[in-house]
Order: C-alpha cells, then structure tokens, then sequence
C-alpha cells in the first residue's frame, strides 16, 4: 500500500516535570525546563510506525509547528520511525485553531491518507485539534482511539468513550486521535537517533503560509489551584455515604 | 578480548565509530569536546549525556571564575554565554547557634576567597550553553545515555558500552528491550563529575590511584528560592561556616542571589565526618533557620532542590590523569579548587587540556595521550590547585577552627607556598565512629514554609524514573548491611542520603531491614562514597533517568 | 442570549453530566436542548430548558452529523455547551472547526458571557481565559456545576433532522464495561490501600467488592507495593500513576507527599485510617478515624 501518514507532534514541557505557575501570573513557567514530545503524540507515532511496519503504509512524516527548538522532537519523532519530518516554525504560541488551519495546508501539499495525532497535548489540554482538523478537511473522525485496524481503505477504530468502548469504522482519509492505552511506544534508540540526523527534516515559515494566527482567546490570567483544606471527621458509615450522596454528589 | 559487561549474557550490539567518546555533559566534557572540535573539526566527536538534557543532572552553588571560558571563547560575551549576575557584595561569616561574626576582610587573608570579577551562575544553564556551542561545532551530542561499561580490548580502553533499556526489575528483557550500543572511540574522556562510575572503573583497572591519597568528597545539598523582587540583591554572596556543624566536620553554607529574583542556597557536608547520626539534609535545612539566613527566604517560595558529591581532596588526591586509550577529567579526576570553593573554571581548564593532549596522541598514533599531566603542570592550574593543597587536610586533621587558623598561615603568610604538603590518612567510608559513641543531633522538625523534610524536597527535583527497571543501588551482601551498617552505624545511609532512597528500619524484635528506594535517587553518589565497607554499588540506570534540574540550578 | 447544550442520554436517561452542563448554560440565559435519539421526554422536564431539539433520525452520537447539525443550528444562539465527556470532546471541537471558533474544553467555571476559567497542564494550573468568538463553544465539567434539576412544566418538544452527512462512518458496536474495572487514570472512582491492610490477601479481600460495587479502580501507595500488596502499576504517587477522579477513597495509607503527588487532585477524598494524626486526613474531605477490617466491610455494606 503507498498510502502516507502525517502526525503532527508537539513540543511541551516534559511530563517530568511539575509545572510552576510564572510569578508574573501569564503562564506556566517553561523558561529553561526540559521540553519533550507530547506523549501521546508518541502514542500517535508509534501506531503509524507499526502501521508502517505492517505494511499498512509506505511512509511516516512528522510534522510540529513551533520554535527552532521543535525540530528537537522531530529528530526523536525520526528516531522512533518517522521516515522525514516538517517544521512548520514560529516564535508565536498558538491556539489549537490555529495549529489546525496550518496542518490544513500541510495535508493539501501532502495528501496523506491518515492522520494519527495525540488526542490532546498535555500543556493546555484542550483536546480540540484533531477533531477541528478532521472538520476543516471534511474528514470523517475516530478520536480517542484504543485500537487501530486499517484494512480496505477504511480504518476500523476502538475508540474510548465514559464507562466502555466503541467500534466505529471510518473511511480514509481520515483523523484518527491516539488514547493512553493504543499502545506502548518504543525507545528511540541511539542508533536510530543517530540514523535519524542523516533523514530528512523541512523548515517552513509559519507566516508564508498565509494563515490567520490571530488568537481568538485571550489569557487574562493563570494560577495556582488553592491548596486543599482539611474536611471533615465523619462518625460512621452511614453518614460518609450520605454525605457522599447528598453534599458531594459523586454516588448516586 | 572483550571484557565488557562479563556478567551478563552477550546481546548483540550495534557499534558505532568516532575519534573521540566523551563520557559526561557537563563543563569538563563538554570543553573538551568544543576543544575538540574547535582544533580540529574534522574530528569525531560524540558526547553522552546519562540525564534527559545537558544540564538536567548539573548541580552546583555556583560562583565562577570566567578565566577558563574566556580561553575557551573569547568572545563568549558576545556568544551570550549565560554570565549575568556579576558579584557585587561578599561576606564570608562564623556561625555560633544564635549568632553570627564576619570575618573582616578575609580575601587578604585567604586570596583564593576573592570573588572581584566573577559572576553568580546557574551552571545547568551554562552547560545548555556549552552544550549549543558544542553542536554549532559539530559535536554530536545524545542526552539520555549512559555509559554503563568502559570497552576495554587488548588491554586499552577503546570505547564504551551505553546501558541496555526496557530491562524489568526482575532482570527480563521487556517487550520494549533496547539493547546499549558500543560507541568506539580512539581515545574516551572520561567526564563524569565526581565519583563516575566508569572514571572509578579506569580508576581499578589501570590502577590509576597508586601514587595519591584518597580522594576526599562533600555532599552539596543545594535549594533554588524565587524571592520578592524588592528584597532581592543581585550578586550578593555570602558564605558561612561553623554552626550547625562540630569542630570535627567540614562544611558550611552558601548562598547567593542571581538571576531574575533567584536565590541559590546550599550546604555542602565533608564525607569524611565521623558521626553516623549526622543529616546532612537535616544541617542544609536547619541553616536556613538561623539569623544570618533566614531574612534571605522572606515572602518566597523554594522551586528546586538537588544534590551531588563534589570532589574535595585536590591536588594530593589527583590519580594517574591518562591511562591507555582514555582520560579523566574534571571531577571525576578531582580537579575542583575545595579552599576556593570552585570548580567549574578547573573542570573546563582540564577538559581543554586533555583536548589538546589527545589531539595530539592522535596525530602521533599513540595509545595513551601521556602529555595530558605534563600540560596541566605547565598550565596555571597546577601551580593553583598546589597552592590551595594543604587548607582541606589541614580541616580534616585539626578541626575546623584549627584548620581555619592554620589556612590563613598557610595561605597569608607562606602564600601556599609552605614547604611541606599535609595528607589525607582516610577515605571517607572509613571515618564513621560506632553509632553508640555518638549523640543524635536533634534536628527540628520542617515546618513547611522554610524548611522542609526530604520527600517534599525530591518532588522539586523533577524525577524521572521507570519504576520497572533493576535497582541501581546494589547492596552487595545483605549480611553486611546488617552487620556493620544496622548494628554497628544504626544505618547512616538512612540520613546520608538527600533523596530519601535509603529507610532502614529497626522492628520491636530488634530486627533491621532495609528498603531503597531507588526511583528518588537524584544521583549524587554520596552511597557510593560513604557506605562504611563499600558494600552499596551505584550504577547508572536506565539512560534518562534520575532528577530534571531546571534552569536557575 | 440563548444556549443550546448537546444533551447525552443513556437507555433514555439523562446523564448526570448533561444536567451539569444545563445549569451552566442558564447563566447564559434561554436554554435549548438537544436531545440524538432517546430522551427527548426526560430533558423536557429539565428545570430552565426552553426547548427541546429531538433528532429522531440518529440513533449514534457520531461527530459528524451531530457537528453538521449543530452548525445549522449555530446561528441562533450565543453559546453552544456539552458535558466534558468523551461525546461533548468529540463533537463540539469539531463544531468548532465548521465555525472557526476556538473552543474551551473542561470549564470549570463562568466568570461572565465571554470569560472562563479551566485547569491547564492536568489541573498544575487554572487559566482564564476570554473568548473573541461570536459564538462560545464550550464543554464543562460535571463536576463544577450542580446538576439541573426536574421541574414542574415540560418544555416543548421539536423534532429535527440532522444532514445527512456522515461521511460514510459507521457505527458498529458499544462495549460497556460492567465488571472490568476501569483503568486508574481513567477511572471515576478509585479506591486505594495502604500499609494497614496488613497483607496482599486483606488487600483484594476488602478492596476489591467495594471497587466492584461502585466500578472503582483500585490503586496503592507506595508503602503496599514495596510490602508487595500490590503490583507496581497500581502505585498511585509522584512516581507512579497520577489520577483525579471524582471520588478517591484512601483506606490505611497514611498520605506522604509522594502519595499525595498522585491524588491531591481528586474532587472528593475520603481518608479511612486509624491514626487521627496521619497527614491523609489534612486533604480528605471526609474522614473516618477507625480499623480497617472493620470500617471497610460496613462501607460495602452500605453502598
């Protein structure tokens, strides 16, 4: 099969490492700490590797829309199999909105049969990309995917719904947005690192792309959650489980 | 002959070839490897990294010297090199428990405490830079390796063997098993820090400490504070000794304001201390409590803690610098200026020079890049580290006030220069006394705003850690734990270690156990140092592994 | 202003998360519901819906019809809400992307018409944030907003069809899972043990039908892996799973920070510990001093 599969990956603070809320209150501390690929976009990019590997599909690309230092997380991307990779570069921090529009075009140049993203970043956690992506390409979706089968141009898909699962089937080209549990990814190992200074890697220019990046939320504020306080001593069960009922509302 | 990993069954190995292998991230290796590079840049030249990113196990107070950077670079102010807070005000002070004294105008007394043109750093972020430097250079550079073996054939280093990844804890391959590599290099620089564990390998192998005293370590523990802008005094630094600590144990505090709004606040503790109850965290955090501390932290918050051992023993303690097909630089050979309280511009100064010399030993094919020690001798940092030799022994012989007595004979009147050289007797797992003979310090209890107890303290290290991996801290013989360490120590490694990893555990029976707790581990090495018969091995875990110090370390 | 909240059911009931999200679509002003399928009767009865929408030709939620219908539908309304669940996540991003709206996942709070607050980097931090679209498109969290209750009229009821625009994706089957228990990080409830279950056989023996009857995850601390307890994956703490449930039940685990690391943010803790001083308590929200073995059977009892 010669069909091509885009995954986008991000660039965000390593999950190691306990976000700080700046003293400034606009953000999240990143200056100097560790940033890696989010990791279920490693998630998204092992699946289209073993896709790949199955015979499924011909070729990876990795795509992140970021600083300079992004293409840090498309060499691991080529590390772990990608077979070449996309910068799309700008300094400017961009809404899920945005990153869709950009992706947008990269698929019209790329024409890949399948996209395998993350299904959300674990900085902003908005969860939103994939789905808007699928919209604005007018690509049928299968977010939260669990299991991946690609068989007949059409991808059939576990997908993660609350209390279950759900097995969809989506024709291709389409978005497919990678959960926890699809898979376990593989180290990029040094050899493949090294292997994958040699592979191709393209800049482009954000702002040649002729997209409208303009944020349309603006951030006002960020904090710190309050400290948790200390609640109440219960007498008995009777009354945990009431009170867990009526004030808490978390039984039914 | 091979003689790497002989105890584990033979894995096939994907090899890979350079001119040069350097072993360790920080400001040793990496200017050896820009040394490398920037003399010859045809040159190959690969450097490993054990933590996620240059930088995320660097630990250090620090104030630098810019002497060695500024041969390295010199235009690095123009590069941007990450020097911002020059030192403005300087005090150096005696604790008693209440009060403190300054000692007046001690940079006559003791010159090599003058900090006039040096700067506050954080030595992490020096490192990102070097490490950018590097890969402009050419340097090619994988964070997230560790070298677990030295590749030693027909008795010569010729390369090294990075650590197998995806092993259980029970040994097994897991489906994700990725065997380590074997990285070939003509000639390896071993820049590890102090107490690596392939440096102590070459160290054994090539019988490398023959002709010195042993080396003698401290434990820096070290907190970044952010502080309010308006109590913030850039370049302020101020060093402290005596209190908390007796006569008989070396070490003191320090703390520096840099950066944006940043405080630097450290202790360092002498391994070679005698009391098996003493906590060094335990002294690091009751420091801040005193008078001459405490107004420092005022309306901030603490938002990064780490530790290392630092070499301390200096120029009697230097081992054999070359060896065949490789070096040891910086920390690891123990190039750090202890009476200066700096190492850093030595660590550069010897990764440059062991640079210079393996070019050459590369040029003339020779096995060993033997003019390594005869370039540190003409350099100024022999002449330095010989004239600072004989202030730490002289603590660790006489005591602390004695010693300081004797450092400023040594250093103002015979200006380094007295005609005899004190020695180290021990090494620093020798010195405990039984726990009996000694009193439990009684330490206060962390109040959550200044100080704080150990677990709370690791949770700002950013650990990483696969749990399902095999302990990197071996207990040799469970027998001699319990033996020596329970019965005769009363398990010190429970109080040694900054990062909690050790709980040793007495039941009503008398019985003792031990649990480790290898996934706080934040790599200072102190248990390979100080575990009275050497019986705890610290070896890398899997590459990745361990703290993410973030930028202001 | 008037919203319209994609209303989940389930066997024709109302989800408790689709309540949540009608009570914060009335601080908007009118509300319509829209109701795929089954339970078009229920949501009528809402408390403060104005109208029901009642899609009869879907019997699935899938995102594309639904998305294609909601975009008709938009221009009538100034917000446009779903609960932050699996089908609000799916549907209402992609909604967005037809309207080139930025959408706002997991709001926790509505501080005005444009102005929202939701947990960023897994709940590390809260970000407020305001809206430039004409149209907010948002999902919320159930567990901010007390759910809608019934009331005593029964708003009209209007039935719709949805495009046909599936884009050919179909739908073939639903598992939910009735006795598996979940996975710890995705899971609802968890319920976790400490040392004070004394041995692996105490562990299963009083956790695991209290997990089974309330369909809960169980974890452990890290003091029960090393006792060996447990298995490792279920080590909840900073170095072992990090979850946020909506009820997490602590029993005989005393909370040191590493624990707490993993769990501080649950909406609802329940500590069961038989030391008054264990630092468990000082996050719980309800608590109960008393022995495990006999605390943990009544709790099974009761629920």
């Amino acid at each position: 099969m010669t069909m091509k599969i885009l995954v986008p990956v991000k660039r965000v603070l390593d999950y190691n490492i306990k976000p700080r809320v700046a003293a400034d209150g606009n953000g999240v501390d990143t200056q100097g700490a560790k940033m890696s690929m989010n990791p279920f976009d490693e998630i998204a990019l092992e699946e289209a590797v073993r896709l790949r590997e199955k015979g499924s599909a011909s070729e990876v690309v990795a795509v992140s829309i970021g600083p300079q230092a992004a293409q840090d997380v498309l060499r691991t991307a080529m590390a772990m199999g990608a077979d070449r990779a996309i910068l799309v570069k700008t300094d400017q921090l961009l809404e899920p909105l945005a990153v869709a529009k950009i992706l947008k075009i990269i698929i019209e140049r790329e024409q890949p049969g399948l996209i395998s993203m993350g299904k959300q970043a674990i900085d902003d956690d908005m969860n939103a990309t994939g789905q808007m992506l699928a919209a604005m390409l007018s690509w049928p979706q299968a977010t939260f995917a669990s299991k991946v089968t690609v068989a007949d141009n059409c991808a059939e898909v576990i997908r993660e719904i609350d209390g279950g699962t759900e097995v969809i089937s989506v024709p291709l080209p389409a978005v497919i947005t990678a959960d926890l549990r699809l898979n376990e990814p593989r180290y990029a190992s040094l050899p493949n690192i090294m292997k994958a200074r040699k592979k191709p890697l393209e800049t482009i220019e954000a702002d040649s792309l002729g997209v409208d990046l303009t944020p349309h939320l603006t951030i006002l504020k960020v904090e710190e959650p309050s400290e948790r306080k200390a609640g109440v001593i219960v007498k008995d069960i009777e009354e945990l489980v009431s009170k867990l009922k009526t004030e808490a509302k978390v039984l039914p | 002959m091979t003689q790497s990993a002989p105890q584990e069954a033979p894995i096939e190995r994907e090899e890979m070839e350079f001119d040069v292998v350097v072993v360790g991230g920080g400001p040793a290796g990496l200017s050896a490897a820009i040394r490398l590079r920037q003399l010859n840049p045809e040159l190959s030249v690969c450097l490993l990294e054990k933590g996620s990113e240059i930088g995320a196990h660097i630990v250090s107070g620090a104030v630098i010297e810019p002497r060695s950077l500024a041969e390295l670079f010199p235009d690095w102010q123009q590069r941007g090199a990450p020097l911002d807070t020059k030192v403005s005000e300087e005090k150096l002070l005696f604790l008693t428990e209440k009060r403190f004294f300054p000692i007046p105008a001690h940079h006559l007394l003791m010159p090599q405490m003058d900090n006039q043109g040096n700067y506050v750093i954080s030595l992490g972020d020096l490192c990102r830079w070097l490490g950018e430097q590097a890969e402009a250079l050419g340097v090619e550079i994988y964070p997230g390796f560790a070298g677990r073996h030295l590749h030693i054939e027909n008795g010569r280093v010729c390369g090294i063997v990075t650590g197998d990844m995806g092993v259980a804890r029970d040994g097994t391959q897991k489906p994700e098993f990725t065997p380590g590599m074997i990285l070939r290099g003509k000639q390896v620089i071993l820049a590890e820090g102090a107490r690596g564990s392939l440096s102590e390998h070459a160290i054994r192998h090539f019988n490398l400490r023959s002709h010195c005293d042993p080396q003698t370590y401290g434990l820096g523990i070290k907190e970044i504070w952010e502080i309010p802008k308006e109590r913030h005094h850039p370049g302020f630094i101020q060093h402290s000794f005596g209190w908390p600590l007796d006569d008989q144990t070396y070490g003191g505090a320090f703390l520096y304001h840099f950066g944006e709004n940043l405080v630097s606040y450290g202790f360092v503790t002498g391994l070679d201390y005698r009391n098996p109850w003493l906590s060094p965290f335990e002294e690091m955090q009751r420091t801040k409590l005193h008078p001459a501390f405490s107004h420092h932290f005022k309306g901030g918050r603490r938002i990064s803690y780490g530790a290392r051992a630092l070499s301390e023993g200096g120029f009697q303690s230097l081992p054999q610098l070359s060896f065949p097909g490789g070096v040891l630089t910086g920390d690891s050979a123990g190039f750090l200026n202890m009476p200066k309280i700096k190492g850093t511009h030595t660590a550069m100064k010897s990764g440059m020079l062991a640079a210079e010399a393996i070019l050459e030993a590369l040029q003339c094919e020779r096995n060993e890049a033997v003019s390594y020690l005869a370039r540190v001798k003409t350099s100024w940092l022999w002449p330095e580290l010989y004239e600072a030799r004989n202030i730490r022994p002289a603590f660790a012989r006489w005591g602390n006030k004695a010693g300081a007595l004797y450092s400023g004979i040594d250093s103002f009147i015979f200006r380094g220069k007295a005609p005899w050289t004190l020695h180290y007797s021990h090494s620093d797992n020798e010195t405990l006394l039984p726990a009996a003979q000694c009193k439990a310090p009684s330490y206060p209890k962390a109040d959550g705003t200044l100080t704080f107890d150990r677990t709370s303290s690791v949770f700002l290290s950013n650990l990483s850690h696969e749990e399902d991996q095999p302990v990197h801290l071996r207990v040799q013989s469970q027998t001699l734990w319990e033996e020596v360490n329970a019965r005769r120590f009363a398990s010190p490694e429970s109080r040694y270690c900054p990062a909690g990893v050790y709980d040793g555990e007495r039941d009503a029976d008398g019985n003792w156990s031990l649990t480790i707790n290898s996934q706080n581990c934040v790599h200072c090495k102190s248990c390979d140092i100080k575990d009275p018969l050497q019986n705890i091995r610290w070896v890398p875990p899997e590459g990745g592994s361990g703290p993410n110090y973030s930028s202001g370390m | 202003m008037t919203a319209l909240v994609l209303i989940e059911t389930e066997g024709g009931q109302l989800r408790q998360a689709a309540r949540s999200a009608v009570t914060a679509a009335r601080s908007f002003g009118d509300v319509d519901a829209l109701v795929i399928g089954e339970g078009a009767e229920a949501a009528s009865h809402l408390e403060g819906v104005r109208k029901v929408l009642h899609v009869t030709n879907l019997n699935h939620a899938l995102a594309e019809p639904v998305a294609a219908l909601l975009a008709q539908l938009a221009s009538q309304y100034s917000h446009i809400l779903a609960a932050a669940s699996a089908t609000g996540k799916n549907i209402l991003p992609r909604l967005a992307g037809l309207l080139d709206v930025q959408p706002i996942s997991d709001v926790i709070a509505i501080r005005d018409d444009a102005t929202f607050v939701r947990p960023i980097y897994a709940g590390n931090a809260l970000a407020t944030v305001q809206s430039r679209d004409a149209i907010r498109i948002l999902t919320v969290r159930g567990s901010s907003f007390d759910p809608a209750k019934d009331g005593n009229t029964a708003a009209p009821i209007e039935t719709i069809t949805a495009p046909d625009d599936s884009k050919n994706v179909r739908f073939i089957r639903v598992e939910l899972s009735q006795s598996d228990r979940p996975e710890l990080e995705a899971a609802r409830i968890v319920i976790s043990g400490g040392k004070g279950l004394k041995d692996a056989a105490n562990f299963d023996r009083l956790l695991a039908p209290i997990a089974d009857k309330l369909g809960a995850a169980i974890g452990a601390s890290r003091a029960a892996v090393d006792a060996g307890f447990a298995p490792n994956e279920m080590q909840v703490g900073q170095t072992g799973k990090v979850v946020a449930p909506d009820l997490y039940i602590a029993a005989g685990l005393s909370g040191a920070i590493q624990h707490l690391a993993g769990m501080k943010d649950s909406r609802v803790i329940v500590a069961i510990n038989l030391d008054p001083e264990a630092p468990i308590f000082k996050v719980a929200d309800y608590g109960i001093i008393g022995d495990l073995f006999e605390v943990l059977p009544a709790l099974e009892k009761a629920l």
